[in-house]
């Protein structure tokens, strides 16, 4: 009698959420408690699944060499293109959001495009061609900067630097239009009051009054950025190739992909997987909680 | 610089504006010369592809590329059409998907509260921090288990799921659908199916417009190689990276299609700019 009663109040609730969360169960949760499971085995998807404890996790920490530079890598990677990108989508928001609106949807187009251009970032192999016919090269050589063509997708030194630069070009997307949206939604009034309590400047503006007003918007773009800059991998691989030069461009990603679609070591694979997956919840907690104390 | 006299006067000085300015104006060109250099090769003539100096901009427009490009599709083993037919279906049919499952859902979930509705939610935001690398392998496996491998439903389903579309969807019924108006027309005794289509849906036309080019863009570029082997069944973006991949001499035929790919979705997007930043406009997560 209880369950029907519950029936009636929300079980049509249940019918409009149930066809979406049953997709994502399947497709997302489940997935995730299946890596973690896989990650517990040796499985090369031919034989059944065997059990090895925390071996596939031991291997990874304590005798996977690459994988150490891998890890390295990644946190360079993040550690720059994170915070840096994020900055960038907040000050041109902020600055883009002081113009004339003609003005403000040109340049909002203009760096939200190359994030939704597909594989138009291709065309930085070609700017940042190895030879003499490379865009970068050609005008470093004539300006006596340089006096032989760098490398600068096979070089070990620079590969890496090239590719966070693509990075950070293509990565104004969602955090950038959630930050523009969320400096259009700020009462005006409040800017007027600041000004009467004594502020002075931009500055103190953004401070004390334009980020703790934009704050929600600060933790979604938080949580976008930060799962980018972890996630590189793929865009990576386009550009200096795979494996790149002395590994020099390994990522964890990569490293994931090496063993899930070339060597077919699922097991090892999924320890690889959950470990990343891990560091990025508790990035995420540390990061959120760091941006609640703004203002 | 538009900002009302109040604030121009006390927190905007001359320098920080020019400043700001030259900033915008660096990152600005930074962010277009790929862009434009794509645009500009794309019209190039072969001499000038291969010149050295290399130049930025083309001097002798031309079509050729273009033209190369609609010969190489010609001579493609599977006619061109069947690939663009592929991808509009698998984009077609994965955004309609997406938008109305994912509208139900956060109907349900931002009107009703359930019982549950806290966790189904939490679990959207957490899975919004995954890498889709991270769930790759055990998604191949249950691809593959559904028997779904070499079919279009390996693509279009999994698609209907994008978390980003739902927490969009719900944050926007949250805070811009009054309770009130939906009490009003169950007085009026509308069933919960028309209040969510008669009244819910057009009320938040520009977050639904936002889930069609979100999810449009991602499958608009996506090339289903992981899944879907068949040579007819394969999308435009294969097809014309396999054309690319010819090698240095097809370098203007890429800067083509570079440039016919990057085309549709930037147009998407320049028609439905205000209504995407709307919808952004309520993405921001309470603490």
């Amino acid at each position: 009698m209880k369950l029907r009663a519950f029936w009636k109040k929300w079980g049509i609730s249940y019918l409009f959420a149930a066809p979406y969360v049953l997709l994502f169960l399947l497709f997302t949760v489940i997935p995730v408690l299946v890596a973690m499971g896989l990650s517990f085995t040796s499985y090369n998807m031919l034989q059944p699944p065997v059990w090895v404890g925390w071996a596939n996790y031991v291997k990874l920490l304590f005798a996977d060499d690459v994988f150490l530079i891998a890890v390295k890598n990644t946190l360079l990677f993040a550690a720059i293109t994170g915070p840096l990108s994020y900055m960038l989508c907040l000050l041109l928001a902020w600055f883009i959001n002081e113009l004339k609106p003609t003005w403000r949807t040109i340049l909002t187009l203009l760096f939200y495009a190359p994030s939704i251009s597909g594989n138009v970032f291709m065309i930085w192999t070609i700017l940042f061609s190895g030879d003499m016919y490379g865009w970068v090269n050609s005008v470093l050589l004539r300006l006596g900067i340089i006096y032989e063509p760098v490398r600068w997708l096979t070089n070990p030194d620079t590969l890496l630097w090239v590719t966070m630069l693509v990075t950070l070009w293509m990565s104004l997307g969602t955090s950038f239009l959630a930050f523009i949206a969320g400096l259009q939604g700020i009462d005006e009034t409040l800017y007027e009051a600041g000004a009467i309590d004594g502020v002075r400047n931009r500055w103190q503006e953004l401070w004390f009054i334009t980020l703790p007003a934009m704050r929600p918007q600060l933790l979604f773009g938080a949580i976008i950025n930060i799962t980018n800059a972890f996630a590189a991998g793929s865009h990576i691989v386009a550009l200096v190739g795979f494996p790149s030069t002395d590994y020099a461009g390994h990522t964890v990603i990569t490293h994931l992909m090496d063993y899930g679609n070339i060597r077919f070591e699922m097991g090892y694979a999924s320890a690889i997987a959950t470990l990343l997956f891990a560091v990025m919840l508790i990035t995420q907690q540390a990061v959120q909680r760091m941006l609640r104390k703004i203002g | 610089m538009q900002l009302p006299i109040y604030r121009k006067r006390v927190t905007r000085s001359p320098g920080g504006d020019l400043a700001a300015l030259v900033l915008l104006v660096a990152l600005g060109s930074f962010t277009a010369l790929p862009m434009v250099y794509v645009i500009s090769s794309a019209f190039k003539p072969l001499n000038e592809l291969f010149l050295f100096p290399p130049r930025f901009f083309v001097r002798n427009p031309t079509l050729d590329n273009f033209k190369d490009l609609a010969v190489l599709m010609g001579e493609s083993w599977v006619p061109i059409s069947r690939y663009l037919l592929n991808t509009l279906l698998i984009t077609c049919l994965g955004t309609a998907g997406h938008v109305l499952f994912a509208s139900l859902c956060a109907f349900a979930l931002a009107k009703h509260r359930f019982p549950g509705s806290r966790l189904v939610f939490n679990l959207i935001v957490i899975s919004l921090m995954f890498a889709p690398e991270v769930t790759a392998i055990p998604n191949y496996l249950i691809i593959a288990r559904l028997g779904w491998l070499d079919t279009y439903r390996a693509v279009i389903v999994p698609a209907w799921q994008s978390s980003l579309g739902l927490f969009l969807m719900k944050q926007f019924m949250d805070q811009m659908v009054p309770d009130s108006l939906l009490e009003a027309a169950r007085i009026d005794g509308a069933n919960e199916w028309q209040v969510f289509r008669k009244v819910a849906m057009p009320t938040v036309r520009p977050a639904w417009l936002t889930l069609i080019i979100l999810s449009f863009q991602s499958l608009w570029g996506n090339t289903g190689s992981n899944f879907i082997y068949s040579e007819n069944l394969k999308t435009l973006p294969y097809a014309l990276n396999q054309i690319v991949a010819g090698g240095i001499a097809r370098a203007g035929v890429g800067a083509a299609v570079a440039l016919v790919m990057m085309i549709v979705p930037v147009t998407v997007f320049i028609l439905n700019q205000r209504n995407v930043v709307q919808t952004m406009g309520t993405s921001g997560l309470k603490e």
